[in-house]
């Protein structure tokens, strides 16, 4: 069980690092935004998959990173990766806040007071003067990493961009295989008996909104750096919707996933294109088809396959598909 | 007398114009929160079948020459009929899983449908004229309201009220509502209830119809009307209560008339205020303002 | 076990690989000097799309094929991609398309963010982009490039345009129904700035957020002003409920609706009833003269509808970068760049248009009315014409330009 997706991991990792060398195969840029929608999804999934939340306000994270890294950048002249970090650490925060009082309610009403406050984020970045309301935060300029990697250049660009959503990947299957992540899951399956076990589960939780904010906030600010400009349409509602569909099209319950959803999604929007107006009608269809047939996600399903064909036992069919709460 | 420097008469007009912008929201909202009720699914379609009520209303108006009080009553039938077949289609293989699956087949729904529209009759949108009959204005003494607003709300308003009376004080209600508390039990007495859930789903897709197609005449008929509606819907359904059918349509109202003064006072945060009282109200009263507090 | 590597080549085909093949397949390799290549990058799918979209890409087309089809016997290719009105979008594709797949030119651009985004990819990768269906200013001045060619008209043609001669015809006061968003603000700020000038006077403004359907409110607050003229500070669906609600609440007549970014569809799907009496600054109306009627029943025969300015403005500008090439005899981005500012541009959309240093092309722009049922005499017969405006009134004096280009400081 162990060394597939260790291998898939690493041909993966492989296929990625060899990426600037074929620019006849795939455009890097393409494959940056990609990664960026990739950590979004993963960090998202921390609360959906591993801990049985559904929030529907996760762009104010996501555009609060890219807004607050331009600015910074733009504006204050701060290095690429104290602004990056920056962006991370603001949208931790605002993490924080959201979870606090969010947490306070379950399932249908704890995903409305996530969008309630995002749309309120939403309000805040269309107003404030620097933003540029819908023409966006133009012209952030890239920087250099570190006072040496020059990121003006594409392809170093892309190893930065790559190493550090590497380290975030990282980070999150480090949290969802660690005693943490597995207090988290004892909150998803049953959320009473984690508190009578004794653990603060609103101090858990409160926690992992924080970690999945402040990493949504990364994938958000790098994407500022790699198109140099922050967007109205990074803190949308549609944003919103649109992590949630990364996600569960790649399958919830796994750790990667999200990542192989977020990879479908943004392919689906960059290769439709010769289809014109019908793109709209396509994208819908597929998503139609992928929730009425691949229901556990695309890797959920194919892993489940893998597992029914190693062994035809009972116990392999048993379901591990996570569900959120709702009362 | 000012209030606020804006002067009596005037805040009671925005008042009256409240209440025809809330009469959209009660009718539409009270749709979803049957739909949720029952199927416990959000309808993210909401918004798409409010804009396929208006559409079907221009259609029938403009290629079959249908007059405006036929297609107030045929175009909610027939996306209500149409609604049903997706229940019966796909909805309802969805049952009993976690309902954000639901969520996402609607939202896919969206997707086709204003997709669809967009390359079938283009993104600019279509006019549609107001009724001869109700042409004219109304003089109520504060202000000049135009006739067929009024017709809005009194239309509104009755459809609200037989819904919530067909709910709570007939047989068939009652039955509905004992889908809605104890789906098996009350399956063994008898009733279809697969079939009742189709049904109830046709409603809650006809109300957001007929929205439409009291829509049609005075907001722009496009394939993207709804499309911004339908999380302001939702919120409306949340503040209310989940499962309280008076609580959307009361909600519904108030919104109107906090929105609309919104727009007197502080315009740009007219279309945020709704989230800004979900967030007050949830965290007051967690069951909403009619819901039953959760065991 | 062998079902594992199968298995792992999908996955992995699938997630990085695989689809990208798919699509490089079918568009041509890497950049070559021997083909000139133009992308109508624009929103195929979305809420602009009757304002650009595939129409867009047809008069892009149109100008190819009355070109030749070839330009110096080098060979001349189309190709499009949708924004899907997403500036993140817009910015990758065109870098996607100067980067390596050696095209020369983007054109259309419909939505400032997008625009906005492309200009400054253009800029950085020395290659041209020409908006046509955007407004905002900032392309000729903060943002301005010598590969950057704002060609149809801009906020501040409208402003000049519509507010100047309303002022000047006697509509002395204002009260705007301003779109919240940087383009409705914009707008609203330019017009206010040409109606104190000229003597009038704003009386106030209600900003809407975007999407408002329901502008009865907005109605009686524009009532309750007494202001002679109502402007209208937004475009598309906002625009035509704005328009909508004032007829309804009869505020209009007798107040007059001054509509400052109206496009030709949006008349269309309004209907002369409602319309009636609106007053607009369009660069292009198809039933203008002869020649303008030429083109839009060629165009309408393959689109099936009547070019809106944008539309001509693909088609001319298109057809100006080809002769500028055809001129300069090369497709060298700075040769092409210094040509275009120098050749004139004389053609149904355009008689002595010229392109200034800040990529500002000036051309006469018109006032136009929006006729009555009954004056409409035959399809599509919608407008009147009211006044020309001279390019060099209509647009923003070079002086003032901000652009790096210029020596203004």
């Amino acid at each position: 069980m162990r060394s597939l997706p260790s291998t898939l991991i690493a041909l993966g990792l492989l296929a990625l690092l060899a990426v600037p060398f074929f620019p006849q195969l795939v455009y890097s840029v393409f494959v940056m935004k990609t990664l960026c929608f990739v950590l979004f999804a993963c960090a998202f999934n921390l609360l959906l998959g591993h801990t049985g939340i559904l929030s529907f306000g996760h762009a104010a994270f996501f555009g609060t990173g890219a807004y607050v890294t331009g600015l910074l950048i733009k504006t204050y002249g701060i290095p690429t990766e104290l602004g990056i970090l920056a962006g991370g650490l603001v949208a931790a925060m605002l993490g924080t806040l959201v979870g606090a009082l969010a947490i306070r309610r379950s399932g249908i009403y704890l995903a409305m007071i996530t969008l309630a406050l995002s749309q309120l984020v939403y309000f805040f970045f269309l107003q404030a003067p620097f933003t540029g309301a819908e023409d966006g935060l133009q012209r952030i300029p890239r920087g250099t990493f570190l006072g040496l990697i020059d990121l003006g250049n594409n392809t170093a660009l892309y190893y930065v961009v790559v190493g550090i959503v590497g380290t975030g990947l990282w980070l999150i299957w480090r949290t969802v295989n660690s005693p943490f992540g597995h207090v988290l899951r004892a909150i998803r399956e049953h959320e009473p008996r984690a508190i009578s076990l004794g653990y603060p589960v609103a101090r858990y939780k409160v926690l992992v909104f924080t970690l999945s904010a402040g990493l949504s906030g990364i994938a958000g600010s790098l994407k500022a750096i790699i198109f140099q400009l922050a967007a109205l349409h990074d803190v949308h509602w549609h944003t919103s919707g649109d992590v949630i569909l990364m996600t569960l099209l790649g399958g919830m319950s796994t750790v990667f996933g999200p990542a192989v959803g977020a990879a479908l999604v943004s392919s689906l929007n960059h290769y439709l294109d010769p289809f014109g107006a019908w793109v709209t009608v396509i994208t819908g269809l597929v998503f139609m088809t992928c929730v009425l047939t691949f229901r556990q996600g695309v890797v959920g399903q194919l892993s489940q396959a893998l597992r029914s064909r190693r062994s035809s036992t009972p116990a392999a069919k048993v379901d591990s598909r996570p569900r959120t709460h709702h009362q | 007398m000012d209030i606020f420097g804006i002067p009596i008469q005037a805040l009671l007009g925005q008042l009256m114009l409240g209440i025809v912008n809330g009469s959209f929201y009660a009718v539409l909202s009270l749709g979803l929160a049957i739909i949720f009720g029952v199927l416990k699914i959000v309808n993210f379609a909401h918004g798409a079948f409010f804009m396929l009520g208006a559409f079907t209303a221009f259609l029938l108006a403009q290629y079959m020459g249908a007059g405006y009080w036929l297609t107030l009553a045929v175009a909610p039938l027939a996306v209500a009929l149409f609604g049903m077949l997706f229940e019966f289609l796909f909805l309802r293989r969805l049952y009993g899983l976690d309902p954000i699956y639901g969520l996402l087949l609607t939202f896919s729904l969206v997707l086709v449908l204003e997709g669809g529209f967009r390359v079938a009759f283009g993104s600019s949108g279509q006019p549609f004229a107001t009724p001869e009959l109700l042409r004219g204005t109304l003089n109520l003494g504060f202000m000049v309201l135009p006739l067929y607003r009024g017709f809005v709300i009194v239309s509104a308003l009755l459809l609200c009220l037989a819904t919530w009376f067909i709910i709570e004080r007939t047989p068939l209600g009652a039955s509905l509502r004992a889908a809605t508390e104890r789906s098996e039990l009350t399956q063994a007495f008898g009733i279809n209830v697969p079939r009742l859930v189709t049904l109830t789903y046709g409603v809650g897709v006809g109300l957001a119809a007929f929205a439409g197609v009291l829509a049609a005449p005075i907001f722009h008929v496009n394939p993207s009307m709804g499309s911004s509606l339908v999380i302001i819907i939702f919120a409306v359904v949340v503040i209310g209560g989940l499962g309280s059918i008076m609580g959307a349509i009361v909600t519904g109202l108030g919104l109107g008339v906090v929105e609309g003064l919104t727009r007197v006072f502080y315009s740009e945060f007219s279309s945020t205020i709704v989230f800004l009282v979900m967030v007050l109200v949830l965290l007051l009263r967690p069951a909403g303002l009619f819901g039953r507090e959760e065991g | 076990m062998p079902a594992t590597n199968s298995l792992k080549t999908l996955v992995v085909s699938s997630t990085v690989l695989g689809l990208g093949g798919l699509s490089h397949a079918m568009a041509s390799e890497g950049y070559t000097d021997d083909v000139v290549r133009i992308g109508v990058l624009t929103d195929m799918s979305g809420i602009y799309t009757d304002l650009s979209g595939e129409a867009a890409l047809e008069a892009v087309r149109m100008a190819v094929e009355d070109f030749g089809g070839e330009v110096n016997g080098v060979p001349i290719e189309v190709i499009h991609g949708d924004h899907r009105n997403r500036a993140d979008t817009g910015a990758s594709r065109a870098r996607e398309w100067y980067d390596s797949e050696g095209v020369d030119m983007i054109n259309d651009l419909s939505n400032s963010g997008v625009a906005l985004a492309v200009a400054a990819v253009a800029d950085e990768q020395k290659r041209h982009a020409i908006v046509n269906s955007s407004s905002n200013i900032g392309l000729t001045n903060d943002y301005c490039s010598p590969y950057v060619t704002h060609y149809t008209y801009d906020a501040h043609s409208l402003a000049h345009g519509t507010g100047k001669s309303i002022v000047e015809d006697g509509g002395d006061t204002w009260f705007f129904l301003t779109v919240d968003f940087a383009f409705g603000i914009g707008l609203e700020e330019q017009v206010s700035e040409v109606v104190r000038e000229a003597g009038g006077q704003v009386v106030g403004a209600a900003r809407h957020p975007l999407d408002t359907t329901d502008f009865s409110s907005y109605a009686l607050q524009a009532q309750a002003s007494g202001a002679e003229i109502i402007g209208i500070a937004s475009t598309g669906a906002d625009a035509i409920n704005a328009i909508n609600a004032l007829a309804e609440f009869g505020v209009t007549p007798e107040q007059r609706p001054a509509a400052l970014l109206l496009w030709y569809d949006d008349i269309v799907s309004l209907g002369l009833e409602t319309a009636q009496g609106l007053m607009l600054t369009n660069a292009f109306y198809w039933d203008a003269n002869d020649e303008t009627r030429e083109f839009s029943q060629r165009f309408y025969e393959r689109t099936g509808r009547m070019p809106n300015m944008a539309h001509a403005g693909n088609y001319s500008s298109t057809m100006h970068y080809l002769n500028a090439i055809e001129a300069a005899g090369s497709d060298d981005p700075d040769a092409v760049s210094e040509t275009m500012r120098e050749l004139e541009i004389n053609d149904f959309f355009a008689s002595g248009g010229y392109i200034r240093p800040n990529g500002r092309m000036v051309h006469d722009q018109y006032l136009w009315e929006v006729k009555a049922p009954a004056e409409s005499e035959y399809d599509y017969d919608f407008l009147r014409l009211v006044t020309t405006i001279p390019g060099e009134e209509a647009f923003q004096p070079l002086e003032e330009s901000t652009c790096h280009l210029l020596d203004n400081d």
